[in-house]
């Protein structure tokens, strides 16, 4: 299996790439457009120089050569597309070559990095949800000009896996640069896959191009689906077609949207509203020294913490995607395990929403506190989760939310109250019904409001026994 | 009057900008039936703008050094809320909700735009016979052609409608269309004047300039609206050049060249008026040599594969899905067809389908890249030539206007009147066009004064001195 990819993603500009327009997703449809993203006549295109800023970033990023570079149309009719062409990049593209580092440890050769505009979004009402059988079509065109970067890769990925492992490493170097939100599901980040399949050492067979993948997940599975396609097709003596096909993520299968035959001549030709590109070598050194290390020397620094201890792939790229690097080095630097400090991050400070409010320092006085015990895992999890939604000091929440552990003399009357109340239960445990330690243990924790340390109560229990 | 005239008067307050208004609406009242100047005429706005204009002068404000003057607009040029159609069905009933940087800054300058005038359809002609509003006729003689594609501005001022109308020229036509009207016609340097606004012909060649019945009149419309515009990428840095001030410079020890190839093929009162205008250069202080740059040549079949090419993808966007005319479809892709072919004209669906060969796979070296090629070397024929010449001559058009219907169905023709001016759209360069001399019918002819880039300057300062030679013997 042969598989090369084509990665989209918008950038993170306040402005679109050609006018003043807000890049912004979300809004009511068609009140973020102006005469030049409409291609209203007479309009013309003046070129976002934070764009090509970010476009910079990324290339740099990804090794290529960063260079001059031209604009060209791409002529084609669509109705979301304003003026009936999309100003992109041909064949002087500002990103040229370079290579992305898998966390498998592979290493997947980029074609070249460039700069273009995006189309509007049409909605298609009726019939099949396209075009051609919709009883009626809308299009907002909030997103028509909103600068786009397509990565295009060598195909140089053998697996769906790989190809997953490829766009994950994408998207956090994406995120990592500032040039996008990497978000899949909002269509921020797009992929289109090419697959094809041959016998080991034979020339590249015929690829299909696959749309329509919205998260990783779809993509591996479309992946996966498509390779297995080709290969029933043609051990029952049938030839792969190349096409565009669409995967449908409900039936889990690939069908066909267009053949070969049926593609258009774009036409191409240099862009005469807009003069070469050619960026400021002062700027492109600028954007290189700001970039700081890029997400798998930032996995091997945290992995590294762990001396030698094994710490799952995904926690690193949870960390590292969420950009959590500080918050466990904080949290290590207070002699919490590595281990622990990773995994907490990735499941408490990494989820949707981030990690909100909460400092690194709290973080890691939080998890110090646990692993002295004078917080209980439970408590610990309640007050991370309190310091992500509202921030604060740990020290104030552990009292506010009486976390603060019970002196020993508290402690020691509270279970002898809970010894004198319950004599039967102390007798039974007492002879050695070891079970009935965690019916002590709640009678004190409820006497206390859970301010008891489990461990505690555990201790002064055995100890009278 | 003239428009620096009518600026002045209406600045000391001798003249309302008011009364020069109505004067003007008056006017296109009188002639428009018989010579279709002008599609649109803006006359309830165009008074309130004037008004607007006696007001600051009333007030001791200066509005600026056409203040008062009415001008004509071709009608690719954007006025918010003003109908704004190419010369074309597609476009009919379309209101830009924007102004052209041009015109914005005719208004800050005083102007008072009193409407659109007719053209070729999208500028894709040379005698104003294409518009879908019917052909304009030539105030000088109403059998005959203003000439094109400014052609209704050309007649607006040449019936004495306007003093000045801003026109645009891809391949001719501002300079072709003053010529046979008698009138002076700019085609500024690429880059001097901001596209920001004029819908796109050809990108790469369009550029906005003025008609006028003096060289004074044109040099300081040109130098009101031209200038540095961050809305346009390909707008040349720095602020307009000082054309007024170098209005009488002369040309006293200026090398101008006679250029052979822009001048053979021409009727015989065509050459005979390059001859005279070079006599009154040489008269005035200039050095004249001929020249001839075989380059040329080539300008005419360049030019039919570049500017239809980028014409077929700026005309992408009359599809009938944002704005303009929809011709309903069982399918988009009907609508596509049914609104192109009923909103284009026949001239326009030509170039559309020439450009579209032109850059088709398979055909795109042969006759684009080719086409790109010769216009480089066009480009460093020319800089060649300004190695040892600060201006060239030649005609404007072979002939003087010739009659309607005459070559509307010879696209041929009608595309070698534009033989003389393609070369400097090719390689955007500067030239003027200047009355000089008439035809066999008496119809005024014009001389062709052509500089490098940004030589506008020194190019008014020669159309001057021509100018003031025109009755002179042997003109």
């Amino acid at each position: 299996m042969v598989v090369g990819l084509e990665v989209h993603t918008e950038l993170l500009t306040a402005s679109k790439m050609f006018c003043s327009c807000a890049n912004a997703f979300g809004a009511e449809p068609n009140t973020q457009v102006c005469p030049v993203c409409l291609g209203l006549p007479g309009s013309l295109p003046v070129l976002n120089a934070r764009a090509v800023e970010l476009a910079v970033a990324i290339g740099t990023a990804l090794h290529s050569r960063v260079g001059a570079s031209t604009f060209h149309r791409k002529n084609y009719f669509y109705p979301d597309m304003p003026k009936d062409f999309q100003i992109s990049q041909y064949d002087r593209p500002i990103n040229e070559g370079g290579y992305l580092d898998l966390s498998d440890g592979s290493r997947v050769g980029i074609v070249r990095a460039h700069l273009e505009e995006d189309t509007g979004k049409s909605t298609h009402l009726g019939g099949t949800g396209r075009m051609h059988d919709a009883e009626r079509s809308l299009v907002d065109y909030n997103r028509a000009g909103v600068p786009l970067v397509e990565i295009v890769s060598e195909p140089d990925m053998r697996s769906p896996e790989q190809a997953r492992l490829y766009v994950a490493e994408l998207r956090a170097i994406l995120i990592a640069t500032g040039a996008s939100d990497g978000r899949m599901e909002e269509g921020s980040l797009r992929v289109d896959a090419n697959v094809s399949v041959r016998l080991p050492g034979a020339p590249l067979g015929t690829r299909c191009e696959i749309k329509n993948l919205n998260s990783l997940r779809s993509l591996q599975r479309a992946v996966a689906y498509e390779a297995e396609r080709q290969i029933e097709l043609i051990l029952a003596g049938g030839q792969v077609r190349q096409e565009t096909r669409h995967w449908d993520e409900g039936s889990g299968e690939t069908s066909t949207m267009r053949v070969k035959e049926e593609a258009e001549d774009y036409r191409y030709f240099r862009e005469p509203d807009l003069t070469d590109l050619v960026p400021d070598p002062a700027m492109i050194a600028r954007i290189r020294d700001g970039l700081g290390p890029m997400p798998a020397q930032r996995r091997a620094a945290l992995a590294s913490l762990a001396r030698g201890a094994v710490v799952p792939g995904d926690v690193l790229d949870a960390v590292v995607g969420a950009g959590l690097d500080g918050f466990v080095e904080a949290a290590v630097a207070r002699d919490v395990e590595a281990t622990v400090a990773l995994s907490r991050a990735a499941n408490e400070l990494a989820g949707l929403d981030g990690p909100g409010q909460v400092r690194p320092d709290a973080f890691a006085e939080v998890l110090a506190r646990e692993a002295a015990g004078t917080l209980s895992a439970t408590q610990a999890k309640a007050v991370l989760a309190e310091l992500v939604r509202g921030g604060g000091e740990v020290a104030e929440i552990v009292e506010r939310r009486g976390f603060a552990p019970m002196n020993a003399d508290d402690l020691s009357g509270t279970v002898s109250q809970a010894v004198a109340e319950h004599p039967d239960e102390w007798a039974r445990y007492r002879a050695g019904e070891d079970k009935l330690a965690q019916f002590f243990v709640g009678v004190v924790m409820k006497a206390t409001r859970g301010r008891a340390n489990g461990q505690q109560v555990l201790a002064e229990l055995e100890s009278r026994r | 009057m003239n428009a620096l005239e009518i600026a002045a008067r209406v600045r000391s307050g001798e003249r309302s900008a008011v009364s020069v208004t109505e004067e003007a609406l008056t006017a296109i009242a009188a002639r428009n039936g018989e010579l279709n100047v002008f599609v649109h005429v803006e006359g309830e706005s165009a008074l309130e703008r004037a008004a607007a204009v006696d007001a600051a002068v009333a007030a001791g404000r200066d509005p600026g050094i056409l203040a008062g003057v009415p001008v004509g607009l071709k009608d690719n040029l954007c006025q918010t809320g003003v109908p704004t159609t190419c010369g074309s069905r597609i476009l009919s009933g379309w209101r830009p909700p924007y102004t052209a940087t041009a015109v914005e800054r005719l208004l800050a300058a005083g102007a008072v735009p009193v409407g659109k005038t007719n053209m070729d359809e999208f500028a894709m002609g040379s005698s104003t016979e294409t518009s879908a509003y019917g052909p304009t006729r030539n105030p000088l003689n109403p059998t005959r052609v203003p000439g094109g594609s400014s052609g209704g501005s050309a007649a607006a001022v040449a019936a004495g409608m306007v003093p000045v109308a801003l026109g645009s020229d891809t391949g001719g036509s501002i300079r072709q269309p003053a010529a046979l009207c008698g009138l002076v016609g700019i085609k500024p340097t690429y880059g001097l004047v901001s596209r920001y606004g004029l819908v796109a012909f050809a990108s790469s060649l369009d550029q906005i300039g003025p008609l006028a019945r003096s060289v004074a009149d044109a040099a300081a419309s040109l130098e009101a609206i031209a200038g540095h515009d961050p809305r346009d990428s390909t707008s040349l840095p720095g602020p307009a050049p000082a054309l007024i001030a170098h209005l009488d410079q002369g040309v006293a020890g200026r090398r101008i060249g006679i250029v052979r190839e822009l001048v053979e093929g021409a009727d015989p009162e065509v050459v005979a008026a390059v001859a005279g205008a070079a006599e009154v250069l040489a008269a005035a202080g200039a050095t004249l040599s001929e020249v001839s740059i075989p380059e040329l040549r080539l300008g005419l079949s360049a030019y039919y594969l570049i500017a239809p090419a980028e014409a077929s993808s700026n005309l992408a966007r009359y599809d009938g899905v944002r704005f303009g005319l929809r011709v309903a479809g069982s399918d988009i892709t009907e609508m596509y067809v049914a609104t192109r072919t009923a909103g284009f004209g026949a001239e326009v669906k030509r170039r559309i389908m020439l450009g579209t060969y032109a850059l088709s796979a398979g055909y795109y070296d042969a006759y684009y890249g080719q086409a790109l090629k010769v216009r480089t070397v066009m480009i460093e024929a020319f800089e060649r030539a300004y190695a040892s010449a600060d201006l060239l001559l030649g005609a404007t058009a072979p002939s003087e206007a010739f009659a309607l219907g005459a070559k509307v169905s010879d696209p041929m023709a009608m595309y070698l009147s534009d033989v003389f001016t393609i070369p400097t759209n090719l390689s955007g360069h500067a030239a003027i066009s200047v009355p000089f001399g008439s035809g066999a019918s008496g119809l005024p002819l014009g001389v062709q004064l052509l500089g490098p880039a940004r030589s506008e300057e020194r190019l008014v300062a020669a159309a001057a001195v021509v100018e003031a030679g025109r009755g002179v013997p042997g003109a």
